[in-house]
């Protein structure tokens, strides 16, 4: 190598040492406070307006469903024809539909059987969902061949239609049922043709977390198969799942409301918003009265924005990358 | 280099490229700006190749980004000029630097694996960069696309280009990327760490290549590097960064025989791949050893060897053209060696050699086709009692390669670290942090560090980490499957300096996958070369390193970038 005398502006530069002080290599930051993931994402969370948003509407629902006195006097099932149709009036906000009866308020007490449906359908799809999902995705082989296919076989059927035929049998079986009874039969129904969903998503997610390094070294301490799948692998697989489930419960409450409309949901002795919508069916045609139809579809689009909503801001929360800069 | 003629030097007296006190900011949080490159000034000639060196985070990438107007999200040009052949591009408008890019500037970037679209035949990329730059069109462009794959020295180019990327290997993809860029011919070049995705020996094939083909050409390249000893292996002109700021820059020999800035002193007295050149590491290693043997016999009874594998085999079966068919791959063949206490084997390797596949196997992670491994002379495989196989994990304990996926996100140090106690159900809540504290202690991290969480740690810091996790059980025997690898240069010094330093305290048996022929002097004391699942060569790391018999390892030998200067040097 020769010594070339360096060109102009390649002469031999040394910055000053004061200007960039070494510091010590791979320093740990002492003061800064710790984060788990989970606290991380909440921080997130609390900074996007779509959270406080969607929360405001799913806390003043939760509201009504555990205090419904609280937003209305009247009671939902006392019946008049002399109301019929009767204009608003003191302490009947929208005033009355065919029966006599108060919209307000049947719109209010009919968000505890939409709400419950939801909530219950979404917590037995979520435990049928994980189950198959995490066994599927972690043991592989014939336990995912089997479970992947009769979750298929589940996913190929509609499942509004499939919800349909199910809860026509039982109605046939068990005519009269009490509120509890009727609410437990649409949840299976519901929850029955839904878990493939989750199912699919866990073990997508199980399939890529059980591969990581973290997994190997925690079998090499000695952790059994299954305390690895419990403390390890099922944690890291959770975010997508609980995006869908947030959505999952959206989509489960107007599917209530469909299958009420149509007369097979709820039966009609219970206040819910399906069965309201279902008697104002008629005066769609007539075009009079529209108040009867509007109000309690007003709260059921307003109760299922609010979860998809959520399902949207969690997701940008636990998923950073996602979001558009 | 020097072959340069000193006549250009003086006919070419215009800078092609002069970057005056550039300063690159991203815009964080509240507002905060983050200055990435803080007052940096370069200049490049035509035809001359220049590097920038520096870790990660000090700003090399986005110096070099800046140049091509290709800066991420919220960074900006702060101040400063970017003259390119004496016209301020930074100033200009965006079709400016749009119209420089690829046909006066080319970038080759550092991902061969993701910067190539999956669903474009290679050749089809390649001439969209002609077409764009307007250099050709049509049957023309195809002819052009074939002559630039043959130039970047891809044998059968005329069957490559018809090619999908994923049909390629990774070198072979880096080839068409740098055929892509050259496609313009354009006056600079920016490669972007081009290589550090690869193995060493195509980073040196596909290096050679570019060296020849820019020298041909005339092109000027900025290479942006983190590794000093291939900087200095290929560049005139050397730029270390640290912290955003040029601490040191000029003729790339005087730098490395002379740094004068302390972190360029630094790097000259750690990087591995200069470091290894050393004498000095050799009798340093040998020092450590007899101690840690010494350690391992006060304290262990059992015999000598370790650990003692014989022809271990390990045959994958790979799904077939049809469902029915089935291709056996043999991913390791007949590998025999042995692991005493106290010392070092280093198992070498490209990637896909069978390396890690081995770990995995010693690791009892996989089961082996045929073979054996002895672990303290009882045979691993017929451990079937679950309180045996648990006493044997206690023994050896991993130490794995990728640091952001060897811990638990969701755990934090302190619990990751305690895990192991846990789970062997070892000692009282306090007895268990107070071994947690202790270990942290060893490695060298503050105990602060036990309430957070693997993502707030940097690289290094979780690999200390993961190495406190494997010594929680006391273990005897710890395989690092390229613990190191994934590391900057000074970090990977320090945690092989931890690593030894453990060895000697406690007399741990390593066993020390890697690819980097250039960690193994400062750590290794018998090496077993791998090559397609074989053992080509087994011998101790001063034999190996003096007088390697295979051809292959004289391979991957040549290959530790900046062997060649030093070596001169130091006769």
């Amino acid at each position: 190598m020769s010594e070339l005398t360096p060109r102009p502006g390649q002469e031999r530069f040394v910055a000053p040492i004061e200007e960039t002080p070494l510091r010590e290599i791979d320093v740990v930051d002492i003061d800064a406070a710790p984060e788990s993931q989970w606290k991380e994402a909440w921080k997130r969370l609390r900074g996007s307006p779509l959270f406080w948003v969607s929360s405001v509407i799913i806390v003043v629902v939760l509201i009504a469903v555990a205090f419904p006195g609280l937003f209305t006097s009247a009671d939902p099932r006392a019946a008049s024809l002399d109301n019929q149709f009767d204009p608003p009036s003191e302490g009947h906000l929208f005033g009355y539909n065919f029966q006599g009866q108060d919209i307000w308020a049947r719109t209010v007490y009919g968000a505890r059987a939409s709400v419950a449906v939801g909530v219950l359908a979404t917590l037995v799809t979520l435990v049928l969902g994980m189950v198959t999902g995490a066994l599927a995705g972690f043991y592989g082989g014939m336990v995912d061949t089997l479970f992947s296919r009769v979750s298929d076989i589940f996913f190929s059927i509609p499942l509004l239609l499939a919800a349909i035929v199910v809860i026509s049998v039982i109605n046939n079986l068990l005519p009269n049922r009490g509120f509890w009874t009727s609410v437990i039969i649409v949840v299976l129904a519901l929850a029955l043709f839904a878990w493939p969903q989750i199912t699919r998503q866990m073990r997508g997610a199980v399939l890529e977390v059980k591969n990581l390094e973290f997994v190997d070294a925690a079998t090499a301490i000695g952790a059994s198969k299954l305390t690895n799948l419990r403390r390890h692998i099922v944690p890291n697989a959770l975010s997508p799942v609980i995006v869908s489930a947030t959505i999952l419960l959206g989509i489960f409450i107007v599917s209530e409301s469909a299958l009420s409309f149509l007369g097979i949901g709820l039966p009609q002795n219970i206040v819910s918003w399906g069965n309201d919508l279902s008697s104002a069916q008629n005066l769609v045609r007539s075009g009079q009265h529209l108040v009867v139809m509007w109000v309690p579809a007003t709260a059921l689009a307003t109760t299922v924005l609010g979860f998809v909503l959520l399902g949207e801001a969690v997701r940008e929360a636990l998923d950073p990358k996602a979001r558009k800069s | 280099m020097s072959a340069e003629p000193t006549s250009t030097a003086s006919t070419s007296a215009v800078p092609l490229l002069e970057i005056k006190d550039l300063r690159v900011g991203f815009k964080g949080e509240k507002k905060k700006i983050l200055t990435a490159v803080d007052g940096a000034s370069l200049t490049i000639y035509p035809g001359q190749t220049i590097a920038i060196v520096g870790e990660s985070g000090s700003g090399k990438s986005t110096l070099a980004h800046a140049v091509i107007g290709l800066l991420p999200g919220s960074g900006h040009v702060m101040g400063g000029e970017i003259l390119f052949e004496g016209t301020d591009i930074n100033q200009g408008n965006r079709k400016q630097v749009m119209a420089l890019r690829g046909s006066s500037i080319g970038l080759v970037p550092q991902d061969p694996n993701s910067n190539l679209n999956p669903l474009w035949k290679v050749g089809r990329q390649i001439k969209e960069a002609l077409v764009a730059n307007g250099v050709a069109t049509g049957a023309d462009a195809d002819r052009r696309v074939v002559e630039l794959l043959e130039e970047a020295g891809l044998p059968d180019a005329e069957r490559r280009a018809r090619q999908y990327p994923h049909e390629f290997s990774g070198g072979m993809r880096q080839r068409a990327l740098i055929a892509m860029g050259l496609a313009a011919r354009p006056k600079l070049l920016i490669a972007d760490e081009p290589t550090s995705a690869l193995d060493v020996t195509v980073q040196k094939q596909i290096l050679d290549h570019l060296d020849t083909l820019t020298e041909n050409l005339g092109i000027a390249v900025m290479l942006i590097t983190h590794d000093l000893g291939l900087a200095a292996e290929r560049a005139d002109h050397l730029a270390v960064m640290y912290r955003g700021k040029i601490v040191e820059s000029g003729p790339a020999l005087d730098i490395l025989r002379d740094p004068r800035h302390p972190y360029t002193q630094r790097l000259v007295a750690k990087a591995p791949s200069i470091a290894s050149q050393r004498l000095s590491s050799l009798h340093e290693r040998a020092e450590i050893r007899d101690r840690a043997v010494e350690n391992a016999e006060s304290t262990e009874s059992g015999s000598e060897d370790i650990l003692v594998v014989e022809n271990l085999t390990k045959v994958f079966q790979l799904r077939g053209a049809r469902p029915w068919q089935k291709i056996d791959f043999t991913a390791v063949d007949d590998v025999s060696f042995t692991l005493q206490r106290g010392s070092t084997t280093a198992i070498v390797g490209e990637s896909g050699s069978g390396k890690s596949t081995v770990a995995r196997m010693v690791l009892d992670l996989l089961p082996p086709t045929s073979g054996t491994i002895q672990f303290d002379g009882v045979d691993i495989s017929s451990l079937k009692a679950k309180k045996d196989l648990l006493r044997m994990r206690r023994r050896m304990q991993p130490v794995f390669q990728n640091p952001y996926a060897s811990l638990d996100p969701l755990y934090s140090i302190y619990q990751s670290i305690e895990e192991p106690l846990h789970t062997h159900d070892i000692g009282t809540r306090k007895e268990r942090e107070a071994k947690v504290r202790d270990l942290l202690d060893k490695v060298s991290l503050p105990t602060t560090v036990m309430s957070r969480f693997p993502g707030e740690l940097s690289g290094g810091q979780r690999q200390r980490v993961a190495v406190a996790r494997a010594l929680a059980l006391d273990p005897e025997v710890v395989i690092c499957d390229e613990a190191v690898s994934a590391l900057d240069v000074l970090v990977q010094a320090q945690i092989l300096e931890l690593l030894n330093d453990l060895q000697a305290e406690l007399g741990l048996a390593y066993l020390f996958i890697t690819h980097d022929l250039a960690v193994v002097r400062q750590i290794g004391d018998n090496v077993l070369v791998m090559q397609e699942g074989r053992v080509v060569e087994h011998a101790t790391v001063s034999e190996v390193f003096d007088n390697p018999r295979e051809e292959y390892t004289r391979k991957l030998l040549e290959a530790i970038p900046g062997g060649s200067i030093l070596l001169n040097e130091e006769v």
